[in-house]
């Protein structure tokens, strides 16, 4: 807002320069020099622009936050380069010191010249509209009108006609020296313009705390749901959570969400077959545990509100069921396993693990196909994502899971390190290949597998964040605020009349605009209609107007002067 | 759901290609126009250097003059000043009186040179009739009612908003630019943009059934959202208003550097910029367009992390689509502050201007096509 600057401290400023010149700028000095650095406009431009500059490393690398196991990927490939990325915060961009402190700069110096603007603004407001220029012919837009002497209307009543006339299109009018020989009006408007701007930037600080703000007190969390499950919203209940900085597990509202049904349609028209068209769950909720269970449905685009929090569709997948049994004859493992879909027909990865089959571990790895076709070499690959031929092709594994250490391991990886493998394509037995009904016994008396059924499951985000609402009201402020500032305009407007010796009364004004404004000659233009009509006074030419002047000559009290500018403006047209 | 109707889809396809003829008919019209201008303008260089006069000159002050007046019916301060001057002399003193914050737009007309044929004010009706670019407007127009036939059966055929995919968005993006360039041109005779909008929209339409080609088709779940005609309508409409202002932006520093050889007293390398307006007068109509299209951007963005929100849970994720959002806002932002601060207006502005629209660029192609993402709909090869 250097712009201010110039303006207000027009006194100040050769001061300044000349303490830029002095060797002894001293402590305060070199304070104040950088506070003035900091909040020009310049300063300003050159942090917006870094910070475009700055944003855009994050859409080149892969990011922690949205995508920890691309950037784990990224260091295993790149053993040498992926450090040297990391240190510089490549892969956590929008939380790095660098791009942190460029925006808290902008901010700081968006809070520097907002302040003394608004207080600038403020005391605009409440001042007149800024006396009238000597010379109004050296505005950008000037014009001159002379009202003929039979219309009898005196510079004074000239000037309230005038003032009638600005103000009836919304500028604040001040009438000076209404009874002396040259009355004028200064007029002002657009002031909201100016409230814009401030508005708007003083709303995008406002947006900056929202985010901080649901970054403090925020929390989100992921879980799996297969048909059938419930889900109930305390820590224990997620698999995956990431509180912020201020969370308290106390703020969790105990409610709970069933999964009844989950059905996915798919499009069955030849251009796009095969592509989802629609995914609907069918949920029974209930707001706290005493509370009645209510039918619900949620959908992708369609969140569900419960307890403070929102409830999100991400996604979906198969759950097969299996049991497992173990080499005593014993249930190792049963229920639905959560396998990961990698492509359209939900061709999807799975891992089983039995730790408590005796007398060793078992663990299978492999794909489920909802539809299951073989291809010429008899290998079998999906071919459609409904479940018209479910098929589970598994390898399996005994030994050590590597469970019971406490480690937390991923439940999508089986590590096959310390296990024995004993099925699998290129063995003897062969790969383990069951259909629904199907059992399998595994070689060596480790037990059996069998496919007993098939569910879905739904993949769901749910998110608390008290900022949002806050960035929503600040974001719609800021768009106001630009919107006024953008598309107001600020204007000055002067109106100056005297009295011609034979009577005419002589009238000149002229505008100046306040930032950009490309509408000001029209702004002219429809100003000048509006005194013509009012005072019936169409652009006379001066043969006439003097005949009808000069019965009515003794009226003529204007001083010389008045009359010689007067006439020479009249003579220009 | 209602089926596709492929025969609709069809008709859609046919209606493209029929547009694309027309597209490159008016291309042509238009180029036409350019370069028979600068024939005429060198023929009149040649006359006037031989009678060793300057009257185009003249010719120019007397039409800005005439332009003047017809804006504001009196006497302006630019008709009082060419008309022998007031009180205080010609020109326009206005940044002396009240510092740069008392300027309107960057004043225009301190000198009259021989440079332009073309009015500052961009309005019709003041230089001579251009029969090829009339030619070129009324191809335009044909071209444009076609694309939009080709579009609303598009839309029809798949019974839903016509911009689900890449294919769609650079069709419909096609037909939004040239749309938008006729309106524009209803109220400023922007004619000299006509080769180059018009040869994007060639380019988009080419892309779209080369590249980006699929059949109509449903949305997938996470596009069924009445956020996206709202979200994406609004993108593509600054995108296109940004189009124009890119233009106008390059023409600015051709014309600049033209006007400063041409001011050294050097010869006029590319006399078809006469038909072009002053610099300064392309910098002012740029910005008042890149305002309007940045308080689109504005909803755009904020639409999107509304929608976000709905779809993902989050308003803002920091997701690739959305880092370049907020570049391309930023920069945006940058150029409307570069018109506000001393040293920047001008050449500056302009260069920022135009690296926002290749941001622009680079988020449509590019990120659609290259990154992954939440965003990632660009329904290529399904
Ligand atoms: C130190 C920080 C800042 C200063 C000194 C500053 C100053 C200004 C000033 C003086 C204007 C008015 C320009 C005019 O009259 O044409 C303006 C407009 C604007 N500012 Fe800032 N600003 C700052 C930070 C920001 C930031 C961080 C953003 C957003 C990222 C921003 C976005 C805008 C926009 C979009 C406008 C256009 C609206 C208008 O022209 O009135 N500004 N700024």
């Amino acid at each position: 807002m250097e712009k201010t600057t110039v303006t207000t401290n027009k006194t100040q400023e050769p001061r300044a320069a000349s303490d830029a010149v002095l060797p002894r700028l001293g402590f305060a000095g070199t304070l104040r020099w950088a506070w003035r650095q900091l909040t020009s406009m310049r300063t300003a431009l050159f942090l917006l622009l870094l910070l475009a500059v700055a944003a855009v490393p994050g859409s080149l690398f892969p990011q922690r936050p949205s995508s920890p196991s691309v950037v784990t990927k990224y260091l295993q490939d790149h053993p040498d380069s992926g450090p040297v990325l990391d240190w510089f915060r490549l892969f956590n961009v929008y939380s790095s010191p660098w791009f942190s402190a460029i925006y808290l700069l902008l901010f700081i110096s968006l809070i520097g010249c907002v302040i003394p603007r608004a207080i600038a603004h403020y005391k605009a407001i409440r001042s007149k509209p800024p006396r009238t220029p000597s010379r109004l012919s050296r505005l950008p837009e000037y014009g001159t009108l002379q009202i003929p002497a039979s219309q009898g209307v005196t510079a004074g009543q000239a000037i309230k006609d005038a003032a009638a006339v600005l103000k009836s299109r919304g500028y604040r009018v001040d009438i000076r020296d209404a009874d002396g020989e040259r009355p004028s009006v200064g007029a002002e408007r657009g002031f909201l313009r100016e409230v814009g701007n401030l508005l708007f930037h003083t709303a995008l600080i406002g947006v900056l705390i929202a985010l901080a703000l649901g970054g403090l007190f925020g929390y989100s969390g992921q879980r799996v749901l297969v048909e059938g499950d419930t889900f109930v919203n305390t820590l224990v209940g997620y698999d995956t959570f990431s509180p912020g900085a201020n969370f308290n597990a106390g703020d969790l509202d105990p409610y709970s969400v069933q999964l009844d049904k989950f059905e996915v349609k798919f499009d069955r028209q030849k251009a796009h077959y095969g592509q989802p068209l629609d995914f609907t769950a069918t949920m029974t909720t209930k707001a706290s545990p005493s509370s009645t269970a209510k039918k619900q449905i949620l959908k992708v685009n369609d969140p569900l509100a419960l307890g403070g929090t929102n409830i999100y569709l991400v996604g979906n997948g198969y759950a097969p069921v299996v049991t497992v049994k173990d080499g005593t004859g014993k249930i190792a493992f049963q229920g639905p396993v959560v396998s990961v879909p990698t492509d359209g027909a939900y061709t999807s990865l799975l891992v089983i693990k039995a730790p408590d089959a005796k007398p060793s571990q078992l663990g299978f790895v492999g794909f489920f196909l909802p539809t299951a076709v073989k291809d010429g070499n008899g290998v079998a690959f999906g071919s459609d994502p409904d479940p018209f031929n479910p098929q589970l092709n598994l390898n399996s594994f005994y030994g050590d899971l590597g469970l019971d250490k406490g480690q937390p391991k991923n439940v999508f990886t089986l590590d096959t390190s310390k296990l024995t493998q004993l099925n699998g394509r290129d063995l003897k037995a062969g790969g383990i290949v069951l259909g629904p009904g199907g059992s399998y016994t595994l070689p060596q008396g480790k037990g059996s597998i069998s496919f007993d059924g098939l569910k879905r499951y739904v993949a769901l985000d749910i998110h608390h964040d008290p900022g949002q609402v806050w960035a929503l009201i600040f974001g719609v402020s800021a768009l106001l605020g630009l919107v006024g500032s953008l598309f107001l305009a600020r204007r000055r407007a002067w109106v100056r009349t005297g009295m011609h010796p034979d009577g005419r009364t002589m009238v000149e004004y002229g505008l100046l605009a306040r930032g950009e404004d490309h509408r000001l000659a029209a702004e002219s233009a429809a100003i000048r209609k509006l005194l013509e009509k009012a005072w019936l006074a169409a652009r006379t030419d001066s043969a006439e107007d003097n005949k009808q002047a000069e019965p009515t000559a003794d009226r003529v009290s204007a001083a010389s002067g008045t009359a010689h500018s007067a006439s020479k403006v009249s003579k220009d047209q | 759901m209602p089926d596709i109707n492929e025969s609709l889809a069809m008709f859609s396809e046919r209606f493209m290609l029929l547009a694309g003829i027309a597209y490159a008919i008016a291309f042509i019209a238009f180029a036409w126009d350019l370069v028979q201008n600068s024939k005429t303008t060198r023929s009149v260089l040649e006359q006037s250097r031989q009678a060793q006069g300057r009257q185009p000159a003249a010719e120019n002050a007397a039409a800005r003059t005439a332009s003047r007046s017809k804006v504001s019916a009196g006497a302006t301060a630019g008709t009082a000043a060419g008309a022998g001057g007031i009180a205080g002399g010609g020109g326009y003193p206005v940044t002396e009186l009240d510092g740069p914050e008392g300027r309107a737009e960057r004043p225009i007309g301190r000198s009259g040179n021989s440079a332009h044929t073309a009015d500052d004010s961009m309005r019709y009706g003041l230089t001579a009739r251009r029969v090829p670019a009339r030619v070129a407007v009324a191809l335009t127009v044909l071209a444009v009612l076609v694309h939009a036939a080709g579009v609303l059966c598009r839309g029809l055929a798949a019974g839903r908003v016509p911009w689900g995919n890449m294919y769609e968005f650079c069709t419909t993006g096609g037909l939004v630019v040239a749309a938008v360039f006729l309106i524009v041109l209803t109220r400023r005779d922007l004619r000299f943009l006509g080769t180059f909008v018009i040869g994007l929209v060639l380019v988009m339409l080419t892309a779209a059934s080369v590249a980006f080609w699929t059949p109509a088709g449903h949305l997938v779940p996470a596009l069924q959202s009445y956020w996206l005609v709202i979200h994406v309508s609004i993108a593509v409409m600054s995108s296109a208003l940004f189009t124009l202002t890119f233009a106008m932006s390059v023409l600015q520093l051709m014309q600049f550097r033209r006007e400063a050889s041409l001011a050294a007293g050097k010869a006029d390398r590319l006399p078809f910029m006469r038909l072009v307006p002053s610099a300064l007068s392309l910098e002012n109509m740029a910005y008042r367009i890149n305002a309007i299209a940045f308080v689109g951007w504005t909803l755009t963005l904020m639409f999107g992390s509304i929608w976000a929100e709905k779809a993902w849970g989050r308003f803002w994720g920091w997701d690739t689509k959305e880092v370049w959002t907020f570049v391309i806002w930023v920069v945006f932002a940058g150029y409307l502050h570069a018109r506000a601060t001393r040293g920047w207006t001008g050449t500056r502005a302009a260069w920022l201007s135009i690296v926002g629209y290749l941001c622009v660029v680079f988020n449509f192609a590019i990120v659609n096509v290259y990154f992954s993402g939440l965003h990632s709909y660009a329904g290529i090869g399904s």
